[in-house]
């Protein structure tokens, strides 16, 4: 009973057009399998870890919960498109480097887009709203100490260099 | 973990998608996804067709007339948590969305969806109870209304009809400059509530309380409205004391018993947290900080 659709995205700016996919690909494994985009990483695959966040239009959602054909029309920011060039990175990864922000970095990807949102709606957040910020992404390496001192880091960066 | 194969529709319209509903065998709605998703990934629901309503027309707005807040059932939570008319107008709606979930889980969560899935400890699914709400279905001949009461028939099971969309919830508002506070407690911020506490409360001009709604969630199948402790507040005068013996009565309601919590521990919850959101909702403690903005 499989069924497919035609699709076009964009994705990090480029267009995608006449994709065809299954009707049940999840957007995460669309952005992994079909594109190739294997920055978007998979957890749980239930809406649990957070590891697979991307902007959907702007605003962060878990690809492992949406399907490829709801993003049919939509525009799409993943971990591979934060950065502003590619010898330059966003001040939010310079922040995690410098802070210790990561270990294994499998949470990293979606650490980071879930704050480029934050950051954007709250530029000179308290620690306790950074903790509630992250609380949706899961992390095994660090203890989330330097995750939050490299969001704090990074809003600080971001306000002197908006 | 990938969802099973199914027939996917995307229906434009509430009369296209009442008609799928209708016509196909099987059919599952998809709104926000955020707990279908998880579902349909670990293939606990085995759906022929899924009917996506993220396309529909007309089902996303939050709108006041006559004293009684209506939003339509594809409003995402975070449209909730933004809005300036409940925040000011249905404080206890304001407070309970901003412990639902995740940023991330709330810009795509729906009102209807959450009360739709009916989790004992759904925050919105307390909030309709305590307010009294009206959950407003539409199927193919026309709309019906159904008092929230009546809307939990078993364990996340609602009182809507295979062939009908959950289209909006009526919350009545209470009085201008009423109290209202909405506590939980769970393991990690944003995680369903192990119990929660919902109370609203109205003080005459002489201090004396007029009236109350005490809800708690996570107890049972359903949120439980609390009616005894309702009747032992309302005409007395809020103070420390007083809630703290009339809350003890949360004791004897009967408790559900499952991995992260034995019966007796929700009943001492219901107890405390019913104590501090009377306590909060009549000022007397300061609100607890939940939001992120
Ligand atoms: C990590 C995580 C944490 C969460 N924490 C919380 C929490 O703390 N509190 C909480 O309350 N929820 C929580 N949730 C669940 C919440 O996010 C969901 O949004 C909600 O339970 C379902 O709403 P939805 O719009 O996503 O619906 P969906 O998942 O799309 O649908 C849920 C069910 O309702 C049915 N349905 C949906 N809309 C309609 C309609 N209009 N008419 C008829 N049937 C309909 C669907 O067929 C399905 O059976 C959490 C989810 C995740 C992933
Ligand atoms: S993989 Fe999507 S939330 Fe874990
Ligand atoms: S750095 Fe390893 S999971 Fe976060």
């Amino acid at each position: 009973m499989s069924s497919k659709r035609t699709i076009a995205v964009t994705v990090n700016g480029t267009r995608y057009e006449r994709k065809d996919v299954e009707v049940r690909l999840t957007l995460a494994d669309f952005l992994r399998h079909e594109l190739g985009l294997t920055g978007t990483h998979l957890g749980c695959e239930h809406g649990v870890c957070g590891a697979c966040t991307i902007l959907l239009d702007g605003k962060s959602a878990r690809s492992c919960l949406l399907l490829a054909v709801q993003a049919d029309g939509h525009k799409i920011l993943t971990i591979e498109g934060i950065a502003p060039s590619a010898d330059k990175m966003h001040p939010l990864q310079e922040a995690f480097r410098d802070n210790h922000g990561l270990q294994c970095g499998f949470c990293t990807p979606g650490m980071l887009t879930t704050l480029i949102e934050f950051l954007r709606d709250n530029p000179d957040p308290t620690e306790q709203e950074v903790r509630i910020a992250i609380s949706g992404n899961l992390c095994r390496c660090t203890g989330y100490q330097g995750i939050v001192a490299a969001a704090l880091d990074a809003a600080k960066r971001m306000r002197a260099a908006p | 973990m990938k969802p099973p194969p199914f027939q996917y529709h995307d229906p434009r319209t509430i009369a296209e998608a009442v008609g799928l509903l209708g016509t196909l065998e099987n059919a599952k709605l998809l709104a926000g996804g955020q707990s279908l998703m998880p579902m349909l990934n670990m293939r606990f629901v085995l759906p022929d067709h899924v009917i996506d309503l993220n396309r529909v027309e007309g089902l996303s707005y939050i709108k006041e007339t006559g004293g009684v807040l209506e939003i339509g059932a594809m409003t995402r939570q975070y449209e909730v948590e933004f809005s300036e008319i409940v925040r000011t107008r249905c404080p206890l709606l304001h407070q309970a969305i901003l412990q639902v979930g995740h940023r991330q889980t709330r810009n795509r969560g729906t009102v209807g969806g959450s009360l739709c899935h009916l989790d004992p400890a759904a925050e919105l699914v307390s909030v309709a109870a305590a307010l009294d709400a009206t959950i407003v279905v539409t199927n193919a001949s026309g709309r019906r209304e159904i008092k929230f009461a009546d809307f939990p028939v078993a364990y996340m099971t609602p009182a809507i009809e295979q062939n009908e969309i959950l289209t909006a919830v009526r919350f009545p508002l209470w009085k201008a400059g009423h109290g209202a506070a909405f506590v939980e407690f769970a393991r990690r911020h944003g995680d369903f509530a192990i119990v929660s506490a919902a109370a609203l409360l109205e003080r005459d001009g002489g201090g004396i309380i007029a009236r109350a709604s005490i809800t708690i969630g996570g107890i049972g199948s359903a949120p439980v409205r609390v009616k005894e402790l309702e009747e032992a507040i309302v005409g007395k005068t809020a103070s420390a004391e007083l809630f703290r013996t009339a809350c003890e009565s949360c004791r004897k309601l009967d408790a559900i018993e499952d991995i992260h919590a034995p019966a007796s521990y929700r009943q001492h919850l219901a107890a405390v947290l019913s104590r501090r959101a009377l306590e909060q909702a009549s000022g007397i403690a300061p609100q607890s900080a939940t939001s992120v903005h």
